[in-house]
């Protein structure tokens, strides 16, 4: 779950931004509309923990942000968020599987490979485990990407603009997938997006939050 | 997985890039195992020759170029002496031991040494075949010479008049092996060791037309120099001094005379160890503008390991992990490549009977390599570790 109240930042000397509060119950979906640059990547950093808020609250996975320090924060962030970028950025230079083992080393967990396997026959790229990431289509990397993100089985999957030069169809295809994996994880998804066809594609989804950012400048 | 084998892979990523810092470090560090293996070689080879040996007594000239003749057999002598005048010094109450040295021929470029027993004991030098000459004519040969020329015990051979080979062949003296040495590393190695008598004898029977002319060259018997051990320190103050004013030769101390030798050597030594330095900087550089790069390029990728959950130790771990897989390779590398060489150069001079450098040796000094690469690669990880210690989250959430 997620909940916000008048949760605000401020950059250092500039503008005030302002959120509008949500509540989104675990499982849930959470749409963060916006134009580029009116603070999307900002409220996707204030919930994963690297930004502190100025003002207000903000709950994520039970968790009351701003008091984690650091290094708990690190941790709580390998635990509780998957996240995945908009340019996926999988790594060059590491196989498919060596992409998950890294997520895994980088969580300050143990290698499981059985777990790995897991995520990657879920996204139904198990065959794809030695290839690099050069080798992959464009949607193949998506999908190892969202593995990438589920691995560690968080409760919330923060996606950055998963449409963005997607056509149509592998757009709807992309938001399905987002959504079914998770569903499967039971995890709150949020996608932050400036392309109306998230929501004309998510507008029949039950129990669908939207929150408009940008317009509020205190 | 773990941090060393992530950074592995990151280094080999780019594999040009890597091979090409491995290069540059390696060379460096090469050179710097070649100087000091060398040094610690041409030093330890000193000594060892030196040992015991307080002063060399010959004929006036160079002292430089008397211990070089006399004690490591590299310089041609500075001419003879009475052996008369150095028969008197045996009784000077400051003389402990008086080894005579005389030169003249040599066999194959190796030296033929006239000389006493003594000369083999003071080395400490052990017998690996045969025994020592019991009469003129008898020789002992060094391990080297054993190896270089064949020669076997009982083989005879004729020494050839002076000491660089292509003068006249003493055909109607031939020696005799009776003895052949083990290798102890010493000077005597490349030696031809035999009777001082052995020397006079094929000279005089060249030179003699009758009896009468023999007794007059008897008479007149000379060597080339002394290898002399004091009884007490305290004759190194007076002993030279006596040598020099009252006789018609001169005393040399050796000590004295390499530690000129060396600092003259030095100097070319200061310079090399200048160019190993500007070639490691130069690797120091490269490194630090690869590993530069490698951070600017793979901001994305550092900035999702901090997504991920990887404190910004671990990703600033990271950088400098992969420096420290150069530093090791290029130890390795370095290290095997400096005594490459020095083997190489050591095999070269062996050939030259010149001063004998063993193949492969591992000084303490030797540790200053892996430090060195150490210290080079941390010092050029330590900025782009920095930047990626700081490198931000946001730089995957904002495009462009």
């Amino acid at each position: 779950m997620i909940r916000t109240r008048q949760l605000a930042y401020r950059y250092n000397g500039g503008p005030v931004l302002g959120f509008g509060d949500v509540d989104v119950p675990q499982g849930g979906l959470l749409l963060l509309r916006g134009a580029s640059g009116s603070g999307k990547s900002t409220w996707l950093a204030l919930a994963a923990g690297l930004l502190a808020a100025t003002e207000g609250e903000l709950t994520v996975a039970d968790q009351p942000l701003g008091t984690l320090k650091n290094a708990a924060s690190d941790a709580w962030r390998a635990q509780t968020i998957g996240f995945l970028p908009q340019r996926l950025h999988l790594s060059a230079a590491l196989s498919v599987h060596d992409n998950l083992a890294m997520a895994q080393w980088a969580a300050g967990q143990a290698p499981d490979e059985g777990r790995i396997a897991e995520a990657l026959t879920a996204l139904d790229v198990q065959t794809l485990a030695s290839r690099k990431p050069a080798q992959l289509s464009g949607g193949q990397a998506q999908r190892v990407a969202l593995a990438r993100a589920v691995l560690l089985k968080p409760r919330v999957i923060l996606a950055d603009e998963p449409t963005a030069s997607l056509d149509d169809e592998a757009a709807a295809a992309s938001l399905a997938l987002l959504r079914t994996t998770a569903q499967h994880q039971g995890a709150t998804l949020v996608i932050a997006t400036h392309d109306a066809r998230v929501s004309a594609l998510f507008k029949n989804e039950k129990g669908l939050r939207s929150m408009q950012v940008g317009c509020k400048t205190l | 997985m773990k941090t060393i084998a992530i950074s592995w892979r990151y280094l080999w990523s780019r594999p040009l890039a890597a091979a090409l810092n491995l290069l540059l470090l390696s060379l460096g560090l090469a050179s710097i195992t070649f100087l000091l293996l060398v040094s610690h070689q041409i030093s330890r080879a000193f000594e060892r020759d030196l040992a015991g040996i307080d002063v060399v007594v010959g004929a006036k000239g160079s002292p430089m170029q008397l211990i070089l003749s006399g004690v490591f057999h590299l310089d041609v002598p500075t001419g003879n002496v009475p052996l008369a005048a150095v028969k008197a010094l045996e009784s000077h109450p400051q003389v402990a031991k008086i080894i005579p040295i005389s030169l003249g021929d040599s066999f194959r470029g190796f030296r033929i040494v006239g000389t006493t027993p003594g000369y083999i004991s003071h080395y400490d030098a052990q017998l690996a075949q045969g025994a020592l000459w019991r009469q003129p004519m008898q020789a002992v040969i060094g391990a080297q010479v054993a190896k270089q020329t064949g020669l076997k015990l009982g083989d005879s051979f004729a020494g050839t008049h002076g000491l660089g080979g292509g003068g006249d062949v003493h055909n109607q003296t031939p020696y005799t092996v009776v003895g052949v040495l083990a290798a102890g590393g010493s000077v005597l190695d490349r030696l031809v060791l035999t009777a001082t008598e052995s020397v006079w004898k094929v000279h005089e029977t060249d030179t003699a037309l009758d009896e009468e002319d023999q007794k007059i060259l008897e008479e007149e018997r000379e060597i080339t120099l002394a290898l002399i051990q004091y009884k007490t320190p305290l004759a190194a103050v007076t002993f030279p001094r006596y040598i020099n004013s009252t006789t018609d030769m001169q005393a040399a101390a050796p000590a004295l005379e390499i530690t000129r030798l060396l600092s003259m050597v030095g100097v070319g030594i200061d310079v090399l160890r200048a160019l190993a330095g500007v070639l490691l900087l130069t690797a120091s550089l490269s490194v630090f503008i690869a590993l530069w790069g490698a951070v600017r390029e793979r901001r994305a990728d550092l900035a999702l390991l901090r997504m991920l959950g990887a404190p910004p130790r671990k990703v600033a771990g990271l950088l400098l992990c992969e420096a420290l897989w150069l530093a090791l390779l290029a130890t390795v590398l370095g290290v095997l490549a400096g005594q490459g060489l020095t083997a190489l150069i050591a095999f070269t001079l062996q050939l030259e009977k010149s001063v004998l450098i063993g193949a492969l040796s591992w000084p303490v000094e030797l540790i200053s390599v892996p430090v060195l690469a150490l210290g080079v690669a941390l010092a050029s990880a330590l900025l782009p570790a920095w930047e990626a210690y700081r490198v931000s989250v946001f730089e995957l959430l904002q495009p462009g």
